[in-house]
């Protein structure tokens, strides 16, 4: 499996010599609808679910299936080599769109092509609280889809990473004992060591001290070299200007612009009122 | 489409590319890229789940563990478990009731205990299998792996639980005289094959509970109705004993049923053959490839649907 993935890259490699211009993906005419079960009346009342499921066979509207339109019409090209930010009002459908590229939520219309399996960076909800941060790193990297060597071997890289054992022995104690920046630090550390084709990041970097905030930020480089393409959602405008070259800026689900970083930074500034 | 005419002020060269207006899907095409989120063929799909065993095995140990990692005794809970419930009917029924439902005392109880612990086997598979896509959403749409994994890790932590269970089951079946026997080899057979059927009707609750969350507070209704009609507490064969053989055979023939059955009739040593129904082992062996195969299959067919809603 090592050696094919090694393989590929060398031949991207070698594409990109070429001064050609390789899409790793594709986003065309893209919609996103997520469905809320009982939001219409406001109250999940026991009268109004059952009125909803005698209901059935009628159309979501009138079952009182609420539909939130998150992501309308979005089509863009990314291509190999690019670094790309996302930035966004709270709620325009950044994470969302994400998820959709990483083909973990199936879109309501038009399609996402992709070179590969894109992965989104974050483990969090494979780790488990009650289990010793060891476990975790193994659980973790089991859950990206890394094999058991390829975890022995970054084992002691991830530990040393995330400075969890500066402080004495944490790595074998329960993650419920561990601070929440030093659960953080873990889950970015282990999160952070595979390598990716697609790679995306959902605001990973603010999290810890300001010290682990700067090894992150190399690491993210660092990822950035060894993966073809990598998004950005983040409301930094300073670590987007930092990493991306080029910036999608999504507004209520649609894509209000894309360009160079600097050019639609400036736009957004104005637009928020900076 | 309009926002790609931009590209050209990025860092690599700006020279004009010949992709330049060709529609996203002949573009796609052209570089080999794959539509993503796309269900895989039901080969892909294995040899992709064949790829997660360990992430599949290191879960489910890691369920486990986590459940008893608060408590003082830790990790001795799992036999502790099994072992106050099994007293707790030994008490009811043994002490207190002194029933035997037509049977001796010294089968009654090893029976009962045997019953209660393969059926909560299966009861507890499917209430795992009916939680695993809609308990788990946060992960399933984080990460990208077979939506498999989920239902069948699921059910190997619940086979993991019954051996643990095991132990106790033996202690009991020993205490009220049956010894360990060529016949004990059996249990391998049947543990496996209800493994198999667990596995596959979880994997089917958690296709329907992803659908359907409801189902989570609707199952336990369903499965106690189940667990009384299969003669958890009651031998099937003796309660109607005056009816005609073939309503016993369709009872007992029903899948929780044939496995309590078959594991009392290798364990216990007064419970003999005349105690199953006909066709046992071909009956029991069909319902675990049907019910595995059927289940992998129904789940398969909406894997690029669930984490959406």
């Amino acid at each position: 499996m090592a050696e094919h993935i090694e393989d590929t890259i060398d031949d991207h490699l070698g594409d990109r010599a070429d001064g050609e211009r390789i899409p790793t993906v594709i986003a065309d005419e893209l919609h996103i609808v997520y469905r809320v079960n009982g939001a219409k009346t406001g109250k999940g009342s026991a009268t109004a679910a059952l009125s909803r499921m005698l209901r059935r066979g009628s159309d979501d509207a009138e079952r009182g299936v609420r539909k939130v339109h998150a992501v309308r019409g979005v089509s863009f090209v990314a291509y190999r080599g690019e670094a790309i930010g996302l930035i966004g009002s709270n709620g325009s459908g950044k994470s969302t769109l994400l998820r959709a590229i990483a083909g973990l939520l199936p879109a309501e219309k038009g399609k996402v092509y992709t070179d590969g399996q894109p992965s989104l960076l974050g483990v969090n909800a494979a780790l488990m609280n009650d289990l010793t941060g060891e476990r975790n790193v193994i659980l973790g990297g089991l859950a990206m889809g890394m094999s058991r060597e390829q975890i022995k071997e970054r084992y002691q890289e991830i530990v040393d990473f995330s400075g969890i054992n500066e402080k004495g022995d944490f790595i074998t104690l329960p993650m419920r004992t561990y601070s929440s920046g030093m659960a953080a630090r873990l889950r970015f550390s282990i999160a952070a060591a595979k390598d990716h084709d697609v790679l995306m990041i959902d605001e990973a970097l603010a999290t810890g001290d300001r010290k682990f905030q700067k090894r992150s930020e190399e690491r993210i480089r660092e990822l950035r070299k060894e993966a073809g393409t990598v998004f950005l959602v983040s409301h930094n405008n300073k670590s987007i200007r930092d990493t991306c070259d080029r910036v999608l800026w999504l507004e209520r689900g649609e894509l209000r612009m894309d360009g160079p970083t600097d050019e639609v930074l400036k736009e957004y500034e104005k637009f928020t009122g900076k | 489409m309009s926002e790609t005419t931009h590209d050209g002020t990025v860092a690599l060269s700006a020279s004009v590319s010949p992709d330049e207006g060709l529609p996203a899907a002949q573009l796609a095409a052209k570089y080999g890229l794959a539509v993503s989120g796309a269900r895989p063929s039901l080969v892909e799909y294995v040899r992709q789940l064949w790829d997660r065993r360990h992430f599949i095995i290191a879960f489910s140990r890691a369920k486990l563990t986590a459940q008893y990692s608060q408590a003082k005794l830790g990790q001795l809970w799992q036999v502790a478990t099994p072992l106050l419930n099994a007293a707790v009917y030994f008490f009811i029924f043994g002490v207190i009731l002194n029933a035997g439902r037509g049977m001796s005392k010294d089968v009654y109880i090893p029976f009962l205990v045997t019953g209660v612990f393969v059926f909560t086997f299966t009861q507890s598979s499917v209430m795992a299998g009916v939680r695993a896509i809609s308990g788990n959403l946060g992960l399933v749409r984080a990460l990208h792996f077979p939506r498999a994994s989920l239902p069948i890790s699921f059910a190997l932590q619940q086979l993991q639980q019954l051996l643990f269970s095991m132990i106790v089951v033996f202690a009991v079946v020993i205490a009220f005289g049956s010894y360990p026997d060529l016949s004990w080899a059996l249990i391998v057979p049947v543990l496996v094959m209800q493994f198999l059927f667990n596995t596959g009707l979880s994997l089917i609750m958690a296709r329907a509970g992803a659908r359907t969350p409801d189902l989570a507070q609707l199952m336990p209704f369903v499965m106690r109705t189940w667990m009384y009609a299969s003669g958890v507490m009651f031998s099937i064969k003796i309660m109607l004993a005056d009816k005609p053989d073939w309503i016993a055979n369709v009872l007992q023939w029903n899948p929780a049923a044939i496995y309590m059955d078959l594991m009392r009739f290798s364990l216990i040593e007064g419970y003999g053959a005349e105690n199953l129904p006909d066709h046992v082992w071909a009956v029991a062996g069909a319902w675990a490839v049907l019910f595995a195969l059927g289940g992998f299959v129904y789940f398969w067919k909406a894997e690029e649907r669930y984490g959406r809603g």
